[in-house]
């Protein structure tokens, strides 16, 4: 598979030699002289925020840049070939046996028509002689190595039949299935949950012991990348700021920006801000909160007997993975969703009739399309002053002003859209239009999910502090434990529609009760990559084996 | 044929496979069997649905049915009897009851001077030949699907072969050249172009006969002799609207993430577009065809009309001339029904091949 | 503080010094005349509008009209071949007359401008209000509501609207002008596929965050449809129109070359082409000319419906152009 020549020119200049590599897409200079090298066997992550070109850089190892109208300069050399120079054929021979790419969305990066086991083979059968018959068992194979379960069974489903992790599994599989020597990996466990983000970076890292092959991480997450890498690259606007030995750098970065940026991450064991003891009335209060979907037998209970109360000046954290509910809560609570069942009380008065509950407020998740893209955001913010009656024309613009600095926002940018901001700015833009309605309370789903880590800090540190002036109530739903962590005072940990653990935050995460609370704390990436081995050592006590964890997972799905 | 209808009805099948994201476990026989049924009845009351828009379309809404049925010089004195014959003064409702029991039990027709029977399934009888219109309709079949399914096969190979092509060889000259025709062939109406293949091929060359209907059972060399060309004019129309339709669907598979995923193992793009892209543009040209052959029991309007076949197409056209009401609402009715089926299979073979539909 | 997160905050991708969408319009026409196929379409749709419009004019000036028969112009023991040669041409009619009847061929295919566009915008203004109407009442609408309307949009695509037309077109009294007559028919006929994406739209359009924001404001139904739908909506209902106009044009060429369209003595391009088969030794341009002015008159608005898409979905039209002009990946 892998010529003998180019595994000798692998071994004397390392596998991976990149030398001032600049990625240019038309007038915007993405990667911009980017030097590194990765000996076999290393694994090196490039970790930076978005828009740091660290993706570029990855693609660019694999010459995907090639007809796609990128200029490329500089030099890229993997196992011996020179991306740059080779032709379109030694490119073909390079992609897969000796460098393998593992991508970011795993159901949008399989064919949706074809069985995963196929398609493994139709990769293995490119650049093998292969017969069909042995193309088939070897997907079989790799798809067993990476721990699907009965994988002579499953090669035969089609993507969207596996559930998140079985999928990213299925793609390492693809990866291994020509055995290469260095497996690129962009952003792998960015759309997955904790609990199977920490299997699968548990996998990668068994994989490399035994097959001795060479990983490039490509992360946003600092966690992921302290949980995995020996060498990391710390990048910012196409240009390294940083880079050494992984325990070097998290313990004692030099560069202002490493420290800034690791300084935002969240983290589920540093020190607490003490937060105000003593709470008003209560604002919200939910019993027995149910809500079905669907009809028939293909109902089902995304909620499932919630009670839970927030009062004033107090933040309820409602923490969970991908399913179980936390958004339905989160939407029931605001009156946009319907409860089936339940009781639903605001400032004391049962909510009566349906629709939406003056005084609550929502900010929402997507900064993309939580604003209307059409209307300027000065408009936006005075949605709720103009459909409250407000007609002086004056006294609304300078109130939106007013909220727009409040929020941290120029108020001269009144007239302008929403793509004319970045992403922390629109949601800015969504806290000042949920303030303008002057609230007792606001939910906050996912607010910070797509935002960058720094960014992430400002919005956080933004809703707290509105908080601590206008004695705001706070619902602060998210998947992001350390987050959740950092900006409540209670918090309700939901699995399946249900609240599995609910008390203050120092119960919760200092004596977590319920095992799948421990299950996800055990979950949560460490900044320390000595610590990160050893809750390596402790999640293979908890679930032994990967194929036990997927087993487990398919189970579930 | 060239409507913009059958192609938005395309998109039906398309869209529905894309939606869908999946994230459920294997979806086995009970999901599929519901989807069946599911789909079968919701056909079902949209066959009811259309019989009744379409009775009431015609027997009720314009103007004076009596009259129209009688024709313009007709004097009051017998307009009252056709009136009378067609039970016209009784309630709507009764009629179209009338009418429902006619297709599944037959019916009886009184002439006066005798009864006339009408088979099951009946539509009624012409008034101008006091035939059977389910008679006449079947008589009409093998011309129409001599002509339909020719074409058929030709289209569908020319269009999604032009589609294939000019999607593979995106980007350069065979593409534009490629989509200049397949453009000039949409703007171009049917009659149009077989009036002049007509006019050029029978009439100047003399390479052909001037196309003349002779059933298959008794000389299959004529009967694809002469139905070469409105074969031939049929399907090149058909085939550009079928071209447009493949090339677009490919070219936004191939913007899909996944293809991005066999270019970075190094598989050939041959294959990315004959395997992966191809796959993408499938449901939308079944969706396609389903509605095209559906509609084909109209008939090929156009096409039979210029070339004299005497198709479905037709015998609708002269239906329509001498205002023979029933043969043309049983004409409509069976159309709707075949489009109607021939969607509900469709989704359903589809279904088949992509059971992540059976989801919506 | 505030100055503070404002300054530290870096401006993303998003962030583009593009001219706001508020002048939706300008950039429209922007991206549009950046094609050049589409302009020369646009210039081609112009000069038939105006010839259209000016057709009085335009006859008034060759001096003929599109009705009167001249019997003395055409050879009655010949069968009514024109007399003279390529079909009658002269100084008086510049591209001779109809067969037969010898009407003015130059009136009549410039009054056949008149009804082919008129007929074509009005069927699709029709096809826009009622589908729109139709996929909104069915896409913010209760479960039944939903379920009754998306039936008949069913039923109204499934039904073959050439089949259709032309049996309804047949029974409807003929009181009526005929091309006011098919313009309401094939209007009436071929709302769904308006139906259907007004109401897909709409149903994504809902689930948006900006949609459930407005209604934590306050805002009641029609509000939040008026300002947050249906601006959101006219870009996909424009391009779906732009190319409903050119089928338009071409079925009701056709429902009067089968006879049941426009009827003589208006003119149309579709009936004229009813009998050129009879005439095409004798009288060349009478098969050639409508065909020709069908033919161009459905390529410029088709060309042009591809390039309103490609101005109005830039995202689409780039996936659609995927390629174009570049070198290949891979490559075999």
């Amino acid at each position: 598979m892998s010529p003998d020549q180019s595994l000798e020119q692998g071994l004397v200049q390392g596998l991976v030699q990149v030398d001032d590599l600049s990625v240019e897409f038309g007038d915007v200079r993405a990667v911009d002289s980017v030097s590194f090298t990765l000996e076999r066997g290393g694994a090196l992550g490039l970790v930076g925020e978005s828009g740091s070109g660290k993706s570029t850089v990855a693609s660019a190892l694999l010459g995907l840049h090639r007809g796609t109208g990128a200029r490329v300069t500089g030099s890229v050399r993997v196992g011996g070939t020179d991306v740059g120079a080779a032709t379109d054929a030694e490119l073909r021979r390079l992609r897969g046996p000796v460098a393998a790419m593992v991508f970011q969305d795993p159901l949008s990066s399989l064919d949706p028509y074809y069985a995963v086991g196929d398609q493994i083979a139709e990769v293995y059968r490119t650049h093998s002689k292969a017969s069909r018959r042995a193309a088939r068992a070897r997907a079989a194979e790799v798809l067993d190595r990476v721990g699907i379960p009965d994988a002579a069974r499953r090669a035969r489903s089609r993507p969207h039949e596996f559930s998140g992790g079985m999928r990213q599994r299925a793609l390492i599989a693809m990866a291994l299935a020509c055995e290469p020597q260095l497996i690129v990996a962009d952003e792998p466990t960015t759309a997955l949950d904790v609990t199977v983000q920490a299997q699968i970076l548990d996998l990668l890292h068994e994989l490399r012991e035994e097959t001795g092959m060479g990983l490039l991480l490509v992360t946003h997450d600092v966690g992921v990348a302290a949980e995995s890498i020996d060498d990391v690259l710390v990048m910012r606007h196409g240009r390294v700021v940083e880079s050494g030995g992984v325990a070097d750098v998290l313990a004692a970065p030099r560069e202002a920006y490493t420290r800034q940026l690791l300084s935002a991450v969240p983290r589920v064991d540093a020190a607490r801000e003490e937060r105000p003891g003593d709470l008003g009335d209560v604002v919200v209060e939910a019993e027995g909160l149910r809500r079905e979907f669907g009809r028939g037998r293909g109902a089902f209970a995304a909620v499932d007997g919630v009670s839970l109360s927030v009062r004033r000046g107090e933040t309820l954290g409602i923490v969970g993975e991908s399913g179980s509910g936390k958004t339905t809560l989160g939407r029931m609570l605001v009156g946009l969703l319907e409860p089936t069942a339940g009781l639903l009380r605001h400032g004391g008065a049962e909510k009566s009739g349906k629709g939406v509950v003056p005084g609550v407020q929502m900010v929402f998740q997507d900064p993309v399309s939580s604003l209307n893209p059409r209307r300027s955001v000065g408009e936006s913010i005075a949605d709720p002053l103009r459909a409250r009656g407000d007609r002086d024309e004056n006294a609304i613009r300078t109130r939106v002003r007013d909220l727009m600095e409040r929020v941290g926002l120029d108020p001269a940018h009144y007239g302008r859209y929403p793509h004319e901001f970045s992403g922390g700015q629109r949601q800015r833009v969504g806290i000042a239009r949920a303030l303008a309605a002057e609230p007792r309370l606001i939910v906050c789903d996912e607010p910070v999910s797509a935002l960058d880590v720094t960014t992430q800090a400002q919005v956080t540190a933004l809703l707290a502090e509105l908080q601590r002036e206008l004695g705001l109530a706070l619902v602060f739903v998210a998947h992001d434990l350390a987050v959740v962590r950092q900006v409540s005072d209670r918090v309700a940990v939901m699995r399946r529609g249900r609240i599995v653990e609910y008390g203050s935050v120092d119960e919760v995460y200092g004596s977590p009760q319920d095992p799948y609370t421990r299950q996800l704390l055990a979950a949560v990436p460490a900044l320390d990559p000595a610590a990160a081995a050893a809750r390596r050592t402790a999640r293979r006590a908890i679930s032994p084996g990967a194929s036990g964890a997927a087993g487990k997972e398919l189970a579930a799905a | 044929m060239t409507t913009t209808a059958s192609a938005s009805a395309a998109t039906s099948v398309a869209t529905k496979a894309r939606r869908l994201t999946g994230g459920f476990g294997g979806l086995l026989g009970g999901g599929f069997t519901g989807f069946v049924v599911r789909r079968a009845l919701g056909a079902v009351v949209t066959l009811f649905v259309l019989s009744v828009v379409i009775y009431a379309v015609f027997y009720v809404a314009p103007g004076d049915v009596a009259q129209i049925t009688c024709g313009p010089r007709c004097s009051p004195a017998q307009v009252q009897q056709v009136s009378e014959q067609l039970k016209l003064d009784d309630p709507i409702h009764t009629r179209y009851l009338d009418f429902l029991s006619g297709i599944f039990a037959g019916h009886d027709y009184s002439t006066g001077t005798g009864v006339l029977h009408c088979d099951a399934p009946c539509l009624g009888l012409s008034y101008q030949t006091d035939q059977q219109v389910t008679e006449l309709i079947l008589n009409k079949v093998p011309v129409t699907g001599s002509l339909a399914i020719g074409a058929m096969v030709l289209w569908l190979i020319l269009g999604v072969g032009t589609g294939v092509l000019s999607a593979w060889r995106r980007g350069r000259a065979t593409e534009r050249i490629l989509t200049g025709v397949t453009l000039a062939g949409t703007a171009t109406p049917v009659f149009v172009i077989g009036l002049i293949l007509m006019i050029l091929i029978c009439g100047q060359l003399q390479w052909l006969p001037f196309p003349q209907y002779v059933p298959f059972t008794e000389d299959p060399q004529q009967w694809a002799w002469n139905l070469l060309l409105p074969w031939v004019s049929l399907a090149l129309i058909e085939a550009a609207k079928y071209a447009r339709l493949t090339r677009a669907s490919m070219l936004e598979t191939l913007a899909e993430d996944h293809v991005r995923t066999f270019r970075a193992y190094g598989v050939k793009e041959r294959s990315i577009v004959g395997r992966h892209a191809l796959r993408g543009a499938l449901a939308p040209v079944i969706a396609l065809s389903a509605n095209d052959f559906g509609s084909m029991f109209g008939g090929a309007l156009l096409t039979e009309t210029l070339f004299g076949l005497p198709g479905l197409g037709r015998e609708l056209v002269q239906a329509v001339r001498v205002v023979d009401l029933p043969v043309v609402v049983g004409m409509v009715m069976v159309t709707g029904f075949f489009v109607v089926l021939a969607n509900a299979v469709a989704d359903v073979l589809y279904a088949v091949a992509d059971r992540r539909v059976v989801l919506s | 503080m505030s100055e503070a997160l404002l300054a530290s905050e870096t401006p993303g991708a998003g962030a583009t010094k593009a001219p706001v969408p508020a002048s939706g319009a300008r950039q429209f026409w922007r991206r549009l005349r950046t094609q050049r196929a589409a302009l020369v379409a646009a210039a081609v749709v112009a000069l038939l509008v105006l010839v259209a419009l000016a057709a009085p004019l335009l006859t008034a000036l060759e001096g003929q009209d599109p009705t009167s028969y001249h019997p003395g112009l055409v050879d009655s023991a010949r069968g009514g071949v024109p007399v003279g040669s390529f079909g009658g041409i002269s100084a008086d009619h510049w591209l001779g007359v109809e067969p037969q009847t010898g009407r003015d061929l130059f009136a009549r295919l410039v009054y056949g401008a008149r009804v082919s566009l008129g007929v074509a915008l009005a069927a699709t203004l029709l096809q826009i209000v009622l589908g729109v109407a139709v996929g909104l009442a069915s896409g913010l609408g209760g479960r039944w509501l939903d379920q009754t309307l998306s039936r008949a949009t069913d039923v109204m695509v499934a039904l073959p609207l050439m089949v259709f037309a032309l049996a309804l077109l047949a029974v409807i009294p003929s009181s009526v002008p005929r091309p006011v007559l098919v313009a309401l028919v094939v209007g009436f006929i071929q709302w769904g596929g308006v139906a259907k994406i007004v109401r897909a739209g709409t149903i994504s359009l809902k689930s948006l965050d900006h949609v459930a924001a407005a209604r934590l404001s306050g805002w009641g139904g029609v509000r939040i449809a008026r300002r947050e739908l249906l601006p959101a909506l006219a870009a996909p209902v424009i391009t779906y129109a732009a190319l409903l106009v050119p089928t338009n044009i071409t079925v009701e060429a056709a429902l009067s070359f089968l006879g049941v369209g426009v009827k003589p003595p208006t003119a149309s391009w579709g009936q004229m082409l009813t009998s050129a088969d009879v005439w095409y030794q004798a009288a060349p341009q009478y098969l050639l000319l409508p065909a020709a002015a069908l033919f161009v008159t459905v390529l410029a608005l088709t060309v042009l419906g591809d390039g309103v898409r490609t101005a109005l979905d830039p995202r689409a039209a780039s996936r659609l152009r995927i390629g174009t002009g570049r070198k290949r990946e891979g490559g075999s």
